[in-house]
């Protein structure tokens, strides 16, 4: 029997998608225990397994015997807007779950890179933030729970439904930027805010220090924005560098700190964006991180983010950046070489600054992976882990580079 | 013991080394004889988790309390792990920053005591726990060997190894340097005072703060038994005696106009929600004692009679008017004094059972009654504990929530860092309960074995999930 006929048998014909372009057998599980079902088979067999989600952010081409996407697993179980929770498939688009929240007055405050439809899975695996870091933390800030399905087929679960747990381990955090080198998640549970009231967006266009001095005057004002966001030309479609400033909350906080914004700018002219211009240019902002081939971030003290910004536009070009100066998170974008990412890693390491490489080509991002220049005593650990989640190396995932 | 009363061990030996140094040279000692060891910080715990049995060998570690580095410019302050938590805010605060996270036992506890437990405290509900706070940790394994795992700004190298770490109850090693995020102290507080003829009123209020977008700062509940324990003793707080709940409320920010117009929506919710009467502290003097009865209550509480057992459940918020009233109905069939002081805006009950020990039924009675209130609480989808951690306290209570293979990835994941299970052993995995991770997976085709039990933690049965209509 062929894979496919063996999954086909294991699965039924339902969860056989078209092959991917590189031919290899794409399998649609259409529930957390047929992707154990599935997962355990192929630890058994042998088979290598590379995870997908929409396969519209991370490059569907590392080398595998067949491609298990997350994509049938798209249910929302339950939203609880009294409780700001809710609990979903890792399979649904992010723009579909946006929509189910909105509904229930509810909101995930999250805005990743990528394009609308992008899984909530791939989102939490790859732990990519996009600029609402600033006023609402890092992925794992958002998640109660998971429940993810390891190497070899075992379903586990971690965390909870309640917005404070300290039983057992937290392997939640675990698997959130793990990139799927510690199992497949499955199911998401979440921790939700109330729908804002009011939600502004305003633009300045200047020179990058310039703005960047304009940012830490708002910081120093005490005001409290949603997102605090510097971007390049390229990346913003604008003649000059953009500090994108988004205030959402209640109205009374909102307009105070619009009352503050104006202060804090010592004359600087924001300009405010109309509801559909805001959505407009955030998107835009986001999907421009998954057209290049190659996204990568950075994250370093927010005092070295001038300095960090400079040395990526030394070493790789400045064309379409993204920066949370005061968050010292910084997302690339662009073309780059082995060579030079593995050289960028290097001299960043040195400057206690990781390099995690989001996505990338297969022949970069097997060469480079997703970690690389370990400090003392992480890579003992995290081969440990790899060991343990995925005893029989059945996951595909470029976790240090080759 | 530790702050809960009711555990108690004797270790055969309590080191307290006085440097770094010192302390990488005991714990490699002990690895070259095998002998396990218990890390431990000032001993607030309220689960056990730092008890050290005979055979086993205590490392206390407060007397590595400096800190190494104010980072102001960055918000960041890297410290030793017996740095005393309100120290740490003391020392932040003429930068105009503060440490977050704030248990009860703030003026004791130590920051690494706050690491391994992921404590949270009353204002976590707006600032976030331990975990949101730790940007890196230096790391001794049991073995004696040295880990750095995050970086100053908080990225990962790799795989979050830093988050997992927080909240391990010391079953991982040691946090031999701890980087923590400091947070800009707000210029504008309100502190209010809400009274409330029934606990399913409070409760409801509660619920209509957090439906209306407002996120308080801090947001907690006390109830009759409570009240009455602060008002007697020398915490007193001027709380009303005859109500049967108050509901504490903090709002700050940054922005003096922003945090008087959500004052005064939520006293609006609060008068609207059945409250008898909002009182708005109006001097630091009397929110500085609205407060001190609040952090006191443990201590109050412990004046009512000889040992008490302290919950620590969390139950969904829309769920505390349902339980609150389920607990009640407990302590009466139980002939119980059971007093709620808790953080309303989590959903994090402390159900506390004032008892004497001595007394065999009594404390029967407890154990049954503690056992039912748990049980309740996971039946209404919560989790056995929100911030003081598992320990031994809790041991029991952890096959009602994890599956026996989710239990024994944790027990793998233990095994990675600590193959020989020396650090804190017997505490946070019930190996009884676990699923062996090791073993030789089932010769079914593919199959997991179909004795796995899925619990009420996780309600919703993977084969039955239905969308949202």
């Amino acid at each position: 029997m062929t894979i496919l006929e063996k999954v086909t048998a294991l699965l039924g014909e339902g969860a056989v998608l078209e092959p991917s372009t590189d031919r290899v057998p794409r399998i649609a599980p259409g529930s957390p225990d047929a992707v154990a079902l599935l997962l355990g088979t192929a630890h058994q067999e042998g088979w290598r397994v590379r995870i997908e989600g929409a396969g519209t952010w991370l490059q569907s081409d590392a080398p595998a015997d067949l491609a298990l996407t997350t994509r049938r697993l798209d249910r929302i179980p339950a939203v609880e807007p009294a409780d700001l929770t809710a609990t979903a498939e890792a399979g649904i688009g992010l723009d579909q779950l946006r929509q189910q929240l909105a509904d229930r007055g509810a909101w995930l405050s999250i805005d990743p890179p990528g394009l609308a439809g992008r899984t909530l899975g791939s989102i939490v695996a790859t732990a990519t933030a996009g600029p609402l870091r600033h006023g609402f933390g890092p992925i794992k800030d958002h998640l109660l729970g998971v429940t993810f399905v390891t190497g070899d087929g075992r379903m586990v679960q971690s965390g909870g439904r309640v917005m404070k747990n300290v039983a057992g381990y937290d392997l939640t955090r675990l698997q959130a930027g793990g990139f799927g080198a510690f199992g497949v998640i499955v199911l998401v549970h979440l921790r939700l805010r109330t729908l804002p009231r009011a939600d502004v967006t305003y633009l300045l266009e200047g020179a990058r220090e310039d703005l960047t001095q304009v940012g830490e005057d708002i910081a120093a004002a005490g005001l409290t924005p949603a997102a605090l966001e510097l971007v390049s030309p390229a990346l913003a479609r604008r003649e000059r560098w953009v500090l994108g400033v988004r205030l959402a909350g209640s109205p009374a906080l909102v307009a105070a700190d619009e009352a503050g914004l104006r202060a804090a700018s010592g004359g600087a002219r924001f300009m405010p964006l109309r509801a559909e211009e805001a959505h407009a240019f955030w998107m835009r902002l986001a999907e421009g991180f998954a057209v290049r081939p190659v996204t990568f971030r950075i994250g370093g003290v927010p005092s070295a983010s001038d300095e960090l910004l400079d040395l990526l536009q030394h070493q790789l070009g400045d064309e379409w950046i993204s920066a949370s100066p005061a968050a010292g998170a910084i997302r690339w974008t662009g073309d780059a070489t082995i060579d030079r990412l593995q050289r960028l890693r290097r001299t960043l390491a040195g400057l206690e600054v990781p390099l995690t490489l989001e996505r990338a080509p297969w022949p970069l991002r097997g060469a480079v992976g997703h970690f690389g220049a370990y400090r003392e005593g992480v890579g003992p650990l995290v081969a440990g882990l790899r060991r343990t989640f995925d005893p029989g190396s059945a996951l595909v995932v470029a976790t240090e580079g080759s | 013991m530790d702050g809960l009363p009711t555990h108690r061990r004797l270790p055969d030996l309590v080191v307290l080394p006085g440097t770094r140094e010192e302390l990488i040279a005991v714990v490699r000692l002990l690895a070259a004889h095998d002998v396990p060891f218990v890390p431990r910080g000032a001993g607030t715990g309220l689960s056990g988790g730092a008890l050290a049995d005979e055979g086993s060998v205590l490392i206390v570690l407060t007397r590595l309390n400096r800190i190494l580095k104010m980072d102001a410019g960055n918000r960041a302050a890297i410290v030793e792990p017996g740095v005393v938590n309100a120290k740490l805010s003391a020392a932040a605060q003429p930068h105009g920053l503060q440490y977050a996270p704030d248990p009860s036992s703030q003026s004791a506890c130590t920051i690494g005591g706050n690491v391994a437990e992921n404590a949270g405290g009353p204002h976590c509900l707006k600032y976030g726990v331990t975990a949101n706070h730790v940007l890196a940790l230096e790391l001794l394994l049991a073995d004696g060997t040295m880990v750095e795992s995050g970086s100053p700004g908080g990225e990962p190298w790799g795989p979050d190894l830093v988050g997992l770490f927080v909240g391990s109850e010391g079953n991982f090693g040691i946090a031999t340097k701890i980087t923590v995020r400091l947070t800009p102290l707000p210029r504008a507080v309100r502190t209010m005072l809400a009274d409330f003829n029934g606990l399913r009123t409070a409760g409801e209020a509660v619920s209509a703060i957090i439906a209306a977008g407002i996120v308080p700062a801090a947001l907690e509940m006390m109830d009759q038994s409570c009240i009455a324990a602060v008002e007697d003793s020398v915490y007193a707080a001027g709380y009303p005696r005859d109500a049967a709940a108050v509901l504490l409320v903090e709002l700050d920010g940054r922005n003096e106009a922003g945090v008087i117009a959500e004052t005064e929506a939520v006293a609006e919710l609060l008068r609207k929600s059945g409250a008898r009467s909002v009182r708005i502290a109006a001097s630091e003097a009397e929110r500085e004692r609205l407060w001190q009865g609040r952090k006191k209550a443990f201590g109050a509480m412990g004046r009512l009679s000889r040992d008490l057992v302290v919950q620590d459940a969390v139950v969904p918020r829309s769920a505390l008017p349902q339980v609150l009233e389920t607990i009640c109905t407990i302590a009466k069939r139980y002939d119980l004094v059971v007093s709620n002081v808790f953080h309303a805006g989590d959903g994090n009950l402390h159900p506390n059972i004032s008892f004497d020990a001595t007394d065999p039924a009594l404390k029967q009675r407890v154990e049954a009654a503690s056992a039912e209130i748990m049980s309740t609480c996971i039946a209404a989808g919560g989790t056995i504990t929100g911030e003081h951690g598992v320990g031994i306290d809790k041991l029991r209570y952890m096959p009602l929530i994890f599956d026996p293979e989710s239990l024994g990835a944790m027990q793998a994941v233990r095994r990675v860092f600590d193959p020989k299970e020396r650090v804190n052993p017997g505490k946070v995995v019930p190996v009884h309960a676990c699923r062996e991770w090791t073993s030789i997976r089932s010769a079914k085709f593919g199959m997991r074995n179909d004795d796995r039990q899925f619990n009420s933690a996780f309600p919703i049965s993977h084969s039955t999930l239905e969308p949202v209509p």
